[in-house]
């Protein structure tokens, strides 16, 4: 007989699992209340360019984004590429209107830091995106961003 | 009478059903940070437009691109293979050669008086008709011309890389006042025909 042994008591009770869906229950909660539902539906295609230098955006209050891009539904919309902010197609002239809208929202501290990310399809032509930042020159918007995905050197020379 | 008990609802599964809903959300939960080039506009010019500042012809290095993507640098068709080191050596100009930008001797802190190619602008065109993705190479290329240089130079008097520095780092800004990014555009035209 082993002085340490207790065989008497025996038997380790099992770890009560009660407790496991109040854990995971826990967890639910915190992803459901972090995960943003994208507010805005994007009615364009948009396949972003790859670059290597990019950098990340930092604030997500402070940044607005226009989308440029091919319709998805070309046979509504045609195939020509269209600007989209916030939920619809719009003309370049409703950008103005869009950042000014997009700046009431932010805290005076803040408006000065405001970034325009533009979403752009890697296939669009620079018309349309050089309309946009004339229009955004216009309206002071001068912090602008062109949302790329990282990748390699080989993927960027690949176009070429 | 039969006598019923009663029978209490097996939780077992909540732990199943709670997982499933788990799964589901963490499928659903987008992190997508974005990401992108950082670029800054010029200013709408004022109203009185102010002489034009001449441009000396060594400082400007010239970047046309036309609407089939091909690169025309300092009036030579190039390939964008090549755009980051004739870039690279058009802004630091290391051999001082009289026909890429002048140095000129300015202070910067912790450097003292190094010589700096201060008035140097790398002139971007493209045409409307360029595709986004070729425009956005040709200012990735011009990007990591820049932040090689930065790169290269803070590991030399530092020994830290210049993409590891903070924001507020005053000699990340030092870095910067050397090798300041310059990139002008153009408005574009049609370049190469309609």
């Amino acid at each position: 007989m082993s002085k340490f042994g207790r065989k008497g008591k025996g038997k380790m009770p099992g770890i009560s699992t009660a407790s496991l869906p109040d854990i995971v229950f826990m967890l639910l909660f915190f992803f459901m209340v972090t995960t943003v539902v994208r507010e805005t539906t994007l009615k364009v295609r948009i396949i972003p360019p790859i670059a290597t230098e990019i950098k990340k955006l930092e604030k997500k209050s402070l940044v607005s984004y226009i989308n440029i891009g091919k319709p998805t539904q070309t046979e509504v919309y045609g195939s020509a590429p269209r600007i989209q902010l916030n939920d619809a197609f719009a003309t370049k002239e409703k950008i103005r209107e869009f950042v000014s809208s997009e700046r009431e929202k932010m805290t005076e501290a803040d408006r000065n830091k405001m970034t325009v990310s533009l979403k752009c399809d890697r296939d669009v032509e620079m018309g349309i995106v050089t309309d946009v930042k004339e229009e955004l020159k216009k309206a002071s918007a001068l912090k602008i961003n062109y949302s790329s995905r990282s990748g390699s050197q080989k993927d960027i020379f690949s176009n070429f | 009478m039969a006598k019923r008990e009663l029978q209490e609802v097996n939780a077992g599964s909540m732990a199943d059903i709670a997982f499933q809903l788990l799964i589901f959300f963490l499928v659903a939960t987008t992190m997508d940070t974005d990401s992108g080039i950082f670029r800054k506009l010029p200013p709408m010019p004022e109203e009185e437009q102010k002489e034009e500042k001449e441009i000396k012809d060594r400082n400007i290095f010239v970047v046309l691109v036309n609407k089939d993507n091909q690169l025309l640098v300092e009036n030579e068709l190039m390939d964008i293979r090549n755009l980051r080191v004739a870039a690279k050596e058009f802004i630091e100009n290391p051999a001082a050669k009289s026909n890429l930008p002048e140095r000129v001797d300015t202070e910067i802190p912790y450097f003292g008086i190094v010589p700096v190619t201060k008035y140097h602008v790398i002139s971007l065109q493209n045409d409307r008709g360029t595709s986004y993705g070729t425009y956005i190479a040709v200012q990735n290329e011009l990007t990591a011309a820049y932040n090689e240089l930065r790169d290269e130079l803070a590991m030399r008097k530092f020994g830290v890389n210049y993409k590891d520095m903070k924001d507020i780092d005053k000699r990340k800004e030092a870095i910067e006042d050397i090798y300041s990014l310059k990139v002008s555009e153009a408005v574009p035209r049609n370049i190469g025909g309609p």
